[in-house]
């Protein structure tokens, strides 16, 4: 079982409160990963928040792929972020030659191009840098993605932090909104893909529990969208679904939950939306998941939200102050980032609500 | 001393031989009188006592004529098996026991010069049974519980009707942010996964037709189990259709089109739409060949209902006008679609074979979305009446063809359009629960059964040839048959209690089986919560090989 957290401020953050966040929940990972999106950045990214920032893991040769390929494309270097490193043979880590941080501008072709043609292109460049590095096993690309950066890791996370220096606090890496999970790994093979948060077009998921659904989930995605792929984790599906209903069909938010955990027949016919609500789960039947899960997502627009499996197999608790909204699978996690907060208005969401956390900081909860 | 006639029939030629002991009879008749087949009767045998009765031996003989019962030496009235002698005689005095040696298939052929027709299903029986083969292999325990089969509540509904891809979907968002219907979908009800299938009041008695529809409310009604039975082709009384409980009916047309005057006529005097109608173009157990229901069962009831005359009723192969797939789809599911105002939803039913699915992929690419239920029967499937060559030897398996279908669909991105029921032979063994299971796994939306239903009314036919005789009119259980004192054999209350009762005892084993592995609603396509424990069966099921 992994543990996931989340934290949304008002002010720009640095990774070390997502560290310290994860940190206290030890226990529930097995040190297997390490992962982290970072939306809506400050420091040094400030600058070029319209302007897609590619985050991967490589060697030497794939990043000279990847960079080949973005510039055939038209793609121009803008800004170039090296993590610096601290190598240790003490440190429970196993490292890649190079972690990329590079923002790009548009090709002059996208000039007069709409937001859409944009995101697609950008899509379309992650997915082409992917294929060409994954046969040689040159590297892993997360996201690129404008206002975004990605980092996963292998190792203990106290070790991941030490040989990034995330544990310093500074100025020039920071997020509004930080996701970030600390693997359990159970079925799969040890891989940097399969370590949540997920990211796509804007979106980012992390889920903590399984998904036993994963087959039929798979089988059905992998037909809906072009970069519906890779299915290391049973949780990708999880984003893939959220993606597919928010940003694909369109729907607004609510119906992801009905979507993923549809309500009992009983309880859909006594509604007056029955109608919707049954052709939903005629015709997504395939994207419901069973088993247990708690799942933090992150939409384009920075809105956090967060629910859970229809049995409440999974917990999650969310803690407030009046300028940072923390998410996460323990209490004890909340309590390392925010000790003052005022512990009665901590939620515990049930099996049927949706906690949504809007760019105001406003939190907003509904039942299914 | 006879002089030996080899071609005469004699007990050692039949498939059933009658054992007898005169000792123990009491000579009360009721074997004779409940033998429906008249394979036995009472006789007179001719006995010689030879004796002395001085101290040197000085044989005299005496005759005496003793009443005896005596197996029917003839082809026409041959013992069934089905041992009613035996369960009537106070005495146990007689049975009758399966004779290894008959020469039954070759001297009906002889003597007849017509082909061999009886009821059931496929006698021939070969390795073990693909299900067999299978187990739920893969139990949720620790990171993904199991659920608590007692305690957790279970979505146990399936699909029937036509499913809308999601990009078809007439919503628009509102300006409160909910999704609104612009226009209707396609009408889907949702039902209990096993529908009771497809068998004719005319294959069966009035009163088995009368114990399943009683049991089929009873279990709407009271115990909430929303299963729905098929009335086969063959009508349905008018009184049941201007009833409410027509909603819990599936109406099927087969090529016979029998009862469906009544039917048409019966509509404007409708108070609820049927569960659905399901064209019947082939069935398991005798595919490539139309229903059968021979002169002798053709009662004055059925007569009634069929609007026909006492006769063979033959439904034609085919359906007589359809010329391929694609104008089947346009033709009568238009038709019956629109007889009932787009309210009912219309499937198809198809005998298993190598070309199931080519067919499936033809009616899942139907652009008007008008096919609501792809009903897949396999070769073990039951029937009232075929010629038993079909019975044994024509037809294909229903496990991997419905697993093709559904991969099928897979493949296309389109698994759930067309719900997959899947039939022939499921709860073979008994265990309907662990069948439905493991098909549900595979693919299948629900299944289908009809033999295992007159098992549980009490059929004493099996799949070794024991019985079969529905196709006669002379059930000896009262539930193939037109005949009043046999049909009276046959308790209607009784026949639901025990079919309720069994739906009961299923649905608890479903979840006992869905709990295990996590799942509050139903395991669709979910093979990899399979295991299989023959190679070559995983490998063709796509199904992880254990050993």
């Amino acid at each position: 079982m992994c543990r996931i957290g989340a934290i949304k401020a008002r002010n720009y953050i640095h990774p070390c409160k997502a560290l310290l966040l994860m940190q206290s929940q030890q226990k529930g990972h097995d040190n297997s990963g390490f992962a982290m999106v970072m939306q809506d950045l400050g420091g040094i990214f400030e600058d070029y928040k319209d302007q897609p920032t590619l985050s991967m893991a490589c060697t030497d040769e794939g990043l000279k792929r990847a960079e080949d390929i973005l510039h055939a494309a038209g793609f121009r270097r803008v800004l170039q972020w090296v993590p610096e490193t601290f190598p240790s043979e003490e440190l429970d880590i196993v490292a890649m030659p190079n972690y990329v941080f590079e923002t790009f501008s548009y090709p002059r072709s996208m000039k007069n191009a709409t937001q859409k043609e944009k995101e697609e292109l950008l899509l379309d460049m992650r997915l082409k840098v992917r294929a060409a590095l994954e046969p040689e096993d040159l590297g892993f690309v997360y996201s690129f993605w404008p206002d975004v950066v990605t980092l996963k890791e292998i190792g203990n996370p106290h070790d991941i932090g030490k040989y990034f220096n995330l544990w310093q606090e500074d100025d020039n890496f920071t997020a509004r909104i930080i996701t970030a999970q600390c693997r359990q790994n159970t079925n799969y093979d040890i891989v940097r893909y399969a370590a949540h948060p997920f990211f796509m077009q804007g979106y980012t998921v992390l889920a903590n529990g399984e998904n036993t659904f994963y087959q039929k989930n798979r089988e059905i995605q992998r037909n809906l969208h072009r970069g519906y792929i890779g299915f290391e984790s049973d949780s990708q599906c999880f984003l893939y679904t959220l993606h597919y209903i928010h940003r694909q069909l369109g729907w607004p938010l609510p119906y992801y939950k009905h979507v993923i955990t549809p309500l009992p027949f009983d309880d859909v016919s006594r509604r007056e939306d029955s109608e919707q609500l049954m052709a939903i789960r005629q015709s997504l039947a395939n994207l419901e998941i069973n088993g247990p899960n708690t799942i933090i997502g992150l939409l384009p627009d920075n809105t956090m939200f967060t629910c859970c499996d229809a049995k409440k197999l999974r917990p999650v608790v969310i803690g407030r102050t009046s300028d940072t909204v923390a998410i996460s699978s323990e209490v004890c996690g909340v309590n390392e980032i925010l000790p003052e907060r005022d512990w009665n208005t901590d939620i515990y969401p049930d099996e049927r609500e949706v906690v949504m956390v809007d760019d105001s900081l406003e939190v907003i909860r509904w039942k299914q | 001393m006879e002089t030996v006639k080899i071609q005469q029939t004699t007990p050692n030629d039949l498939p059933w031989k009658i054992i007898y002991s005169a000792s123990r009879c009491t000579l009360c008749g009721s074997c004779v009188a409940a033998c429906s087949f008249q394979a036995i009767e009472c006789k007179i045998e001719k006995r010689r006592m030879v004796f002395s009765e001085g101290e040197l031996p000085d044989p005299q003989a005496r005759y005496s004529a003793v009443p005896v019962i005596k197996q029917v030496n003839s082809l026409q009235n041959y013992c069934r098996g089905c041992g009613i002698c035996e369960k009537t005689c106070p005495n146990d005095a007689i049975r009758p026991e399966r004779n290894q040696d008959t020469r039954h298939p070759i001297d009906t052929r002889c003597i007849g010069g017509d082909s061999i027709k009886r009821g059931g299903r496929k006698n021939l029986t070969g390795s073990t049974r693909t299900l067999d083969q299978l187990r739920v292999g893969r139990i949720s325990q620790m990171t993904d519980p199991s659920l608590d089969a007692q305690r957790h509540t279970f979505d146990m509904l399936a699909p029937f009707g036509r499913i809308m891809p999601v990009e078809q979907l007439p919503f628009t968002v509102g300006e409160d942010g909910k999704l609104v219907p612009n226009s209707k979908t396609p009408p889907v009800n949702w039902i209990y996964p096993v529908i009771i299938g497809d068998m004719s009041i005319g294959a069966l008695s009035w009163r088995m037709w009368e114990g399943i529809a009683m049991a089929v409310a009873y279990l709407n009604e009271e115990c909430g189990l929303p299963v729905r039975m098929g009335s086969g082709e063959g009508g349905v009384p008018e009184r049941l259709l201007k009833s409410r409980y027509l909603k819990y009916m599936i109406l099927q047309v087969a090529s016979g089109h029998f009862g469906w005057n009544r039917i048409i006529k019966a509509m404007p005097d409708m108070v609820e739409d049927p569960a659905g109608v399901l064209i019947k173009i082939g069935q398991g157990a005798k595919p490539g060949d139309g229903g059968l229901l021979q002169a002798q069962k053709v009662a004055e009831h059925i007569m009634a209902i069929r609007g026909v005359p006492k006769t063979d009723l033959l439904s034609p192969p085919n359906h007589q006008g359809l010329y391929s797939i694609e104008e089947s789809v346009q033709k009568m599911f238009l038709s019956f679609n629109s007889a009932f105002k787009f309210r009912v939803p219309v499937s198809i039913k198809v005998a298993a074979s190598s070309t199931s699915v080519s067919v499936f992929n033809n009616l899942v690419r139907d652009p008007y979305n008008i096919v609501g239920g792809f009903f897949l029967d396999g070769i073990d499937g039951g029937t009232a009446a075929a010629h038993e060559v079909s019975l044994d030897h024509t037809g294909h398996p229903i496990v991997s063809k419905l697993r093709d279908c559904y991969l099928a669909a897979v493949t296309q991105g389109r698994q759930g359009q067309i719900p997959l029921w899947a039939a022939g032979g499921l709860g073979k063994t008994g265990d309907l629960a662990a069948d439905a299971f493991k098909m549900m796994c595979l693919g299948a939306n629900g299944i289908s059964t009809g033999k295992l239903v007159l098992q549980m009314a009490g059929c004493v036919g099996n799949d070794m040839g024991r019985c079969n005789a529905c196709n006669t009119g002379l059930c000896p259980a009262g539930i193939t048959t037109q005949s009043s004192p046999l049909a009276h054999r046959l308790d209607p209350e009784k026949v639901a209690e025990n079919i309720v009762n069994y739906f009961l005892a299923m649905d608890q084993e479903l979840k006992k089986m869905m709990a295990p592995i996590g799942n509050s609603t139903l395991p669709i396509g979910r093979s990899d919560a399979l295991v299989a424990m023959d190679k070559a069966v995983g490998d063709r099921l796509q199904v992880q090989y254990v050993c």
